[in-house]
């Protein structure tokens, strides 16, 4: 048996706040001399920590060509000569010389290193050395294989296969197990855990009633059916998934992304397994028939912060966002940590420069989408809506037999009615830009990115072999870069022309050529709407008559009014153009033409989502006359360049549906269709990851700077993780290869987690890292007993908490005794129940639960509970941010459902350390500080609990002082109070309903949310008791336990 | 940004916490209702000793105790307010040479842009000489104090990036911001008020928001706290409407009698805690809206900084600074956004001399005179400079990290020095350069740090503020 050097963390307080971490040196009572040095333990981390950053994987940084990270190298002859580790012979082994050389330039490591090894660690090498040097890869990359599970007399307290492992582990130790936890503690404890909610009054009394032998089974099976607990469990993942509703950076925009917050939610409630989890989440779009659900899960690795300052290189923070996506996974999916080798091959873990741009490959062929959106009715309504056009157009169809030679007719009118178009390349005045960025594509089309401008006037000159330039031709065309595929860039996808206008080599021969203004005669386009006034989000604070309307009012020399393509919500994302005809024919022949498109319907904030801003768009000149805009729709005009014969049906449909509505005899069928688009629903959008058509070169980049990009690089993965078995370089198959049942790190990460959310330290306490500097393993055998326990459950996340929560191991009482405490301070060796604070959201959900103010709503779009107004206005956050304070039972809905803008975190949960989703987290800090009692005193939405809870003290908590006192006691910490406890409650009320009822007391400016509207009180109170009740409510809630799984 | 505070190996036995006191000492759980029966004073011991933030003895010898970090956010112009440069101005309107912009990337402007003349007038300050703009009179009285660096270099040029490096020492998000480092390092003095506070003013708030101030990987109790100069200084500070003084005293008398009974119930010393943060929220209700009542100070003292009571500015937050100082405050960081002048140069800057000069000055001045200068570390400056040349028509200026600079006084500065020179267009650092990292690794040294050495194990790897760079700038140490 081997001596355990635990380093463990403990959680305190001090002035302020704090969570320090000590080390403590924990040895077992009877312990024995080791009798074989285990390398993986005790060898490992030692030269992990004090030689590897020299002498392990990284070959760059790699002194004197040694490598001790492996065998081969160790045994090799190095630079000198000289072998650094003979095997069992420690005397001929340079490494022991040097480190225990007394010689400054000798001696290892280096004393600059600040890592000098200990006396203890010197004896360990030598011991190693001497017994052979055996090698052994990190423990955590070898695939986990079921171990046995240990042979232990518990006398009958162990439950499951999790409670030999720790019983073993604890006899060890000199430990005992503690009895079983009261019923009342258990069922509280069993709440948090798995929905986040405390349990109600009835429920604890159900239970406690409840006579059956399973009575606890039932219990733990109510709760994993709670739709709470994909709440509760979603939380944690969307730590790991860094989820916020803003962009991050400077703007720190808000995004519309909830859609992923549900599906996260949803996912867990319906027990999708974990690797379905993981795969949908990387590559759920590339799943075959994907569905919305799918794709929206990809939204993880779209949480990354976008950074839209002015100024940016998108290409920059396209990159930092990879980067973060690696990062995530890493943590979230591997347990490593990985980031290191974006920069150089990693010091500790045998993950080199290459590999990791390797897997970054298999990410990197993606838009940056933003897609439309749906929820289930809105689904359903889509449906109708499209069934109904098809049954009039299938209508038609029917009453007119010929209806297929008539199209043809007309088809034969406009199939080649087009005049020739030639594309132009302008090039973009960048001081003109207002400091977006024009990104010119292959098809010379301009994507506007980066800063996003709400009134710029760009401009762009070009030149054209054309010999004679009679019109121009606007295209704007989608990108899946675009808000809902664009053509524009507002965040409905749409833009707004406010002018176009153009200038030219002048005609007049006393010009010589200079640039003068072109007129336009005429504009048309394929899109034009009624006019209307400019949307509210756009609105720019001045007192213009801002409108939008047809083309012709971009032309019109009106600053004002603008062209814009938005029809309604189903056709606001297709691509449209518009042409504008020149007054006079003008010789170009090279001579530069300069087109100024003026953009000026966005709303006053640049700094926030108001651009009305084009998209993306492309110019072409043509020397025909008497040129208009198609009026045919993009897709249709190019089915008819396929022969008839080859259509397909829905191609035939699609040609049909724009033929039918330039039939002026279906007139009323037409309306009837145009009513039904205007009833399409608006939707959501939601950042989603989509193919590109064209796949990127993934190149290695010189310590991570994406302007210094090194050799190009294959998909791949990892020589140390579990081997790729399929061919693909796609995301799906590196989703594939995550899960893969022989990854080594990916169930053991989880199942960590896991066991660290219910016991508040992970098996290997760094939950993040499971590489070769991770902290030792309490309980290795049973992490791997977990983790394929897990994979053999079909990697069941429900299955996996029944199991721990049904353990005994789980069940047992946290209390603790001095000599438990002396023996195990930091419950490593599990002889006792967890006993923590919970997390933030859990300690305001506790509020509003136990006050009854809670409204258990699950999914929808995030909400802003109260919160200061100032927080969200300079000089304190950036910009103006929307912070619209939810009114009635929306402010009390879960703190999972709180809005959550990343450069201005909500304070009630940010005091309680929720991480605010600028990176990946795995494991929060837990803090204990004033901070944190000021706002459960003082935070507005506290408060409210507090009077809700004092009122339905009043109303439904019995008659005397002491039933009252047991029933608000009972609603917030399940159990009921001790003789003492009801009387230090009872004296604080008396006390208070005398201080109340006093000539001249405020009790409603305590008792009520708005003095001036007084709650109706319930018979036979009084204000002052009212108002007292609400002080000793507002102690129930403050409580340390109030907050604390127990 | 408090995310995975992380095990602390190699730590200091003096902030071995309260867990180990109550082992170590035989406290029997549940004494501390008796430790309560002894007073106050032992109540404060007691806290002293559960306290990571409780004042720690750097390794080195220290210069500075504390820090006053004035962060004019938006990257003040260095052509207009320090770095002069004639040969600018004669070539005002020629185009830069071409080989200065090889691999230059301007954020808004086409770099080959024309160059700018400096816009105001310098002259020599103080018995150093040092050439100061006209724009900065107030400083120049106190120039023999301070130490001008002109040769300051950063990585990134977007305002988010590069405030996040100059207060974390790295361009992405989640590493802990230099006033977290300095409490890690050092503690705090103050019983009752944070250990590092955080004010804004301006026009904006700081890109990048919390993370500027955030503890990154180490523990929460680091981050930065944002106080307001109006208002509640802090949040959710005040009682709420119908508690008064009596109720809240009664209510956390009641809650610290529940919390002691369960101590003694179940037995964890997390409780004990726990108690602890509500006294000390009690006692921050109190001293915090001391610490913020400026109109306590004398009148001359007032017009010194040109702070008002009641009128939020930045001439208020640095006299605020000093008071929270002088109670214990480890770090106080004041951001000023508003030096972003893409246009509007010589008006803008104008109006934030007038908004700035003053109190930068009147504290340093405040500071001497009081004989805390001498141990409090004043700094000043942006995230990077401005372009020499144009943007826009003739009154703007571009994102620039190649050259710009900054100021520092007290705490072991070399006073009275200027360090370091851009070349003739203030558009290369050329002599003496201070990187981010340079910068960092001399100010922790003065806080008695050894930069290398000031680490924090995440994710299996030292951390540091310097990330794996940073020379000690030694012409600026005293």
């Amino acid at each position: 048996m081997s001596h355990v050097m635990f380093r463990k963390k403990i959680l305190c307080a001090g002035a302020l706040a704090c969570a320090m971490f000590i080390v403590v040196g924990l040895r077992s009572a009877n312990a024995a001399e080791p009798t074989a040095i285990d390398f993986t333990r005790e060898i490992r981390p030692i030269l992990s920590d004090k030689c590897f950053a020299c002498h392990g994987p990284d070959e760059a940084k790699r002194k004197a060509k040694l490598r001790l990270d492996t065998p081969e190298g160790a045994f090799a002859k190095g630079a000198s000569g000289e072998v650094a580790i003979v095997a069992g012979k420690p005397d001929e082994s340079e490494l022991i010389e040097r480190i225990l050389s007394d010689d400054a330039d000798q001696k290892m490591p280096p004393a600059k290193t600040g890592k000098p090894l200990t006396k203890a660690e010197i004896d360990k090498l030598k011991a190693w050395v001497a017994s052979g040097a055996s090698y052994r890869k990190h423990w955590a990359f070898e695939a986990p294989a079921r171990p046995d599970v240990p042979k232990v007399t518990t006398s009958g307290w162990d439950k499951n296969a999790i409670d030999a492992f720790v019983f073993e582990r604890m006899e060890k130790a000199g430990l005992k197990p503690s009895p079983e936890a009261d019923r009342v503690t258990l069922l509280r404890r069993l709440n948090l855990d798995l929905i986040g909610l405390p349990p109600t009054p009835q429920e604890v009394d159900a239970f406690v009633n409840d006579k059956s032998p399973n009575a606890y089974e039932k219990q733990v099976d109510r709760l994993l059916a709670s739709p709470h607990y994909g709440e509760r469990w979603g939380r944690l993942w969307l730590d790991a998934a860094r989820y916020a509703d803003s962009d991050g950076y400077e703007k720190d925009k808000s995004r519309q992304v909830w859609f992923y917050r549900d599906w996260v939610i949803n996912a867990l409630n319906k027990d999708l397994p974990y690797d379905q989890f993981i795969i949908d989440q990387i590559a759920g779009d590339q799943r075959p028939n994907a569905t919305q659900e799918q794709i929206v899960a990809t939204g993880f690795l779209r949480n990354s912060m976008i950074n839209e300052e002015g100024g940016v290189d998108p290409e920059q923070f396209r990159m930092e966002a990879m980067f973060d996506r690696m990062d995530a996974i890493g943590k979230g999916v591997l347990g490593l940590t990985i980031q290191c080798a974006q920069c150089h091959s990693h010091k500790y873990d045998p993950l080199t420069h290459e590999e990791y741009y390797k897997m970054f490959a298999f990410l990197n062929n993606s838009y940056e989408g933003n897609i439309a959106v749906y929820t289930p009715e809105e689904q359903r309504k889509r449906s109708d809506i499209f069934r109904e056009i098809k049954a009039i157009e299938t209508d038609l169809q029917h009453k007119t037999p010929d209806w297929l030679a008539k199209m043809a007719e007309w088809e034969s009118k406009v199939a080649n009615n087009q005049p020739k178009w030639t594309v132009v390349r302008p090039e973009v005045d960048e001081i003109s830009t207002g400091g977006c960025k024009y990104i010119i594509q292959d098809d010379g089309s301009l994507i506007e990115s980066g800063y996003a401008p709400t009134k710029h006037t760009v401009k762009l000159t070009f030149k054209t072999d054309v010999k004679t330039v009679r019109a121009i031709r606007l295209e704007l065309l989608n990108d899946a870069d675009l808000p809902r595929g664009g053509p524009g860039r507002s965040i409905l996808g749409t833009g707004a022309l406010s002018e176009f206008i153009v200038q030219g080599p002048s005609s007049k021969p006393e010009d010589k050529g200079k640039q003068v203004n072109l007129k336009i005669v005429s504009a048309t386009s394929d899109v034009n709407h009624a006019e209307r006034p400019l949307e509210a989000i756009y609105a720019d604070k001045s007192d213009k008559k801002r409108i939008t309307g047809p083309i012709s009012f971009a032309i019109d020399g009106k600053d004002d009014t603008a062209w814009s393509h938005d029809i309604d919500p189903g056709r606001r994302n297709l691509p449209r153009k518009a042409v504008f005809r020149l007054e006079r024919a003008v010789e170009a022949s090279r001579r530069p033409f300069v087109i100024n498109i003026r953009q000026n319907h966005g709303g006053w904030n640049s700094d926030d989502n108001q651009n009305y801003n084009l998209g993306r768009f492309r110019i072409s000149v043509t020397d025909a006359e008497n040129a208009e805009a198609d009026p045919l729709p993009t897709n249709v005009r190019e089915i008819l360049a396929i022969p008839r014969d080859k259509r397909t049906p829905l191609q035939v449909a699609a040609v049909f549906s724009h033929w039918r509505s330039t039939v002026p005899a279906w007139k009323a069928e037409n309306e009837r269709i145009e009513a039904l688009w205007k009833s399409h629903p608006e939707g959501t959008t939601q950042l989603v990851l989509e193919d590109r058509t064209q796949p990127r070169t993934t190149h290695m980049l010189d310590r991570g700077d994406f302007l210094k990009p090194k050799q190009a690089v294959s998909a791949g993965v990892p020589a140390f993780l579990n081997a790729l078995k399929t061919s693909g370089a796609d995301r799906l198959t590196f989703a594939r290869w995550l899960v893969a049942r022989d990854a080594p790190t990916t169930a053991r990460a989880f199942v960590n987690r896991v066991w660290q959310a219910d016991f508040g330290t992970g098996i290997v306490s760094t939950s993040e890292d499971l590489g070769s500097q991770c902290d030792a393993p309490s309980h290795p055998e049973l992490l791997d007993w977990l983790a394929v326990e897990f994979m053999d459950r079909g990697w069941s996340q429900k299955a996996l908490h029944r199991l721990i929560v049904t353990s005994a191991t789980y069940r047992q009482s946290s209390r603790v005794t001095p000599e438990l405490h002396a023996k195990d301070p930091y419950n490593r060796l599990l002889a006792r129940g967890p006993r923590f604070r919970v997390d933030a959201e859990i300690v305001r959900d506790i509020a509003l639960a136990a006050s009854g103010l809670l409204n258990p709503e699950v999914g929808g779009p995030s909400v802003y509970p109260p919160a200061p107004d100032f927080l969200f206005q300079p000089p304190v956050s950036y910009g103006p941010k929307i912070w619209n304070e939810a009114k009635g039972d929306e402010r009390a809905r879960r703190a999972i459902y709180t809005f959550r803008y990343r450069s201005v975190p909500y304070p009630a949960l940010l005091a309680f350390d929720a991480p605010n989703g600028d990176f990946a987290c795995v494991r929060r800090a837990r803090s204990n500080t004033p901070l944190q009692a000021l706002t459960t005193l003082n935070e507005p939405l506290f408060l409210d609990c507090a009077r809700t809870l004092a009122m339905t003290t009043l109303r439904d908590g019995g008659q005397s002082d002491t039933d009252r006192v047991a029933f608000a006691f009972r609603r917030c910490l399940a159990r009921s109070p001790s003789e003492d406890e009801s009387r230090t409650l009872v004296t604080l009320l008396e006390k208070e309903v005398d201080r109340f009822s006093r000539t001249g007391a405020t009790p409603w400016s305590l008792a009520a949310s708005d003095p001036k509207k007084p709650p109706k009180l319930p018979k036979g109170s009084t204000p002052a008791e009212l108002a007292a009740w609400t002080a000793v409510s507002r102690v129930l809630l403050n409580l340390d336990e109030t907050i604390t799984k127990e | 940004m408090n995310c995975q505070d992380h095990l602390y190996r190699g730590g200091d036995p003096k902030t071995i916490a309260r867990r180990w006191f109550f082992q170590q000492c035989g406290v029997g759980l549940g004494s501390l209702a008796g430790l309560h029966l002894l007073g106050p004073d032992a109540v404060a011991a007691k806290e002293q000793s559960d306290n990571p933030l409780a004042p720690k003895t750097p390794p080195l010898k220290a210069k500075a105790k504390r820090v006053i970090y004035l962060f004019m956010a938006g990257a003040p112009s260095h052509l207009e307010l320090f770095d002069n440069k004639p040969q600018l101005a004669k070539f005002d309107g020629t185009l830069p040479p071409p080989d200065l912009l090889k691999g230059y990337r301007a954020a808004f402007i086409n770099p080959n842009s024309k160059l700018l003349g400096p816009k105001f007038k310098f002259a020599k300050h103080g018995k150093s000489g040092a050439e100061l703009s006209e724009l900065l009179p107030h400083l120049a009285k106190v120039v023999d104090d301070i130490a001008i660096v002109k040769s300051m270099t950063t990585d990134a040029f977007n305002h988010a990036p590069a405030q996040i490096m100059m207060n974390t020492g790295s361009t992405q998000f989640g590493r802990p911001s230099f006033g977290s480092w300095t409490t890690y390092g050092l503690g705090s003095e103050s019983q009752d008020l944070p250990a590092f506070v955080v004010f804004s003013s301006g026009s904006k708030g700081p890109s990048g928001g919390n993370s500027n101030w955030g503890s990154g990987f180490l523990p929460t109790v680091h981050q930065g706290v944002q106080f307001r100069s109006g208002g509640d200084p802090v949040l959710y500070l005040s009682n709420p409407r119908g508690v008064d003084t009596n109720l809240q005293r009664d209510s956390l008398d009641a809650l610290r009698d529940l919390n002691k009974a369960r101590l003694d119930a179940v037995g964890d010393p997390e409780i004990s805690t726990r108690i602890s943060s509500f006294e000390m929220a009690y006692r921050m209700q109190t001293s915090a809206p001391d610490v913020m009542d400026i109109s306590k100070e004398p009148k001359h003292i007032l017009e010194m900084y040109g702070a008002e009571p009641g009128k939020p500015s930045f001439a208020n937050n640095c006299l605020l600074a000093r008071r929270l100082i002088e109670r214990g405050v480890r770090f106080v960081e004041l951001f000023h956004e508003a030096w972003d002048q893409h246009g509007n140069l010589m008006n803008d800057l104008k109006k934030n001399c007038k908004n700035t000069d003053q109190a930068s000055a009147a504290l340093v001045m405040d500071l001497k005179q009081r004989g805390l200068l001498d141990d409090t570390l004043v700094i000043w400056g942006g995230e990077f400079g401005r372009t020499p040349m144009v943007q826009g028509g003739s009154d703007g200026r571009d994102h620039h990290p190649n050259a710009f600079t900054m100021w520092m006084a007290g705490g072991g500065i070399k006073p009275g020095i200027t360090l370091g020179e851009s070349d003739e267009l203030g558009f290369q650092a050329v002599k003496d350069k201070v990187h981010v990292h340079d910068l960092h690794a001399t100010l922790l040294q003065l806080l008695g740090f050894d930069h290398t050495k000031l680490t924090y194990r995440f994710q299996g790897r030292d951390f540091r503020l310097t990330d794996v760079s940073g020379n000690i700038v030694k012409g600026l140490l005293a």
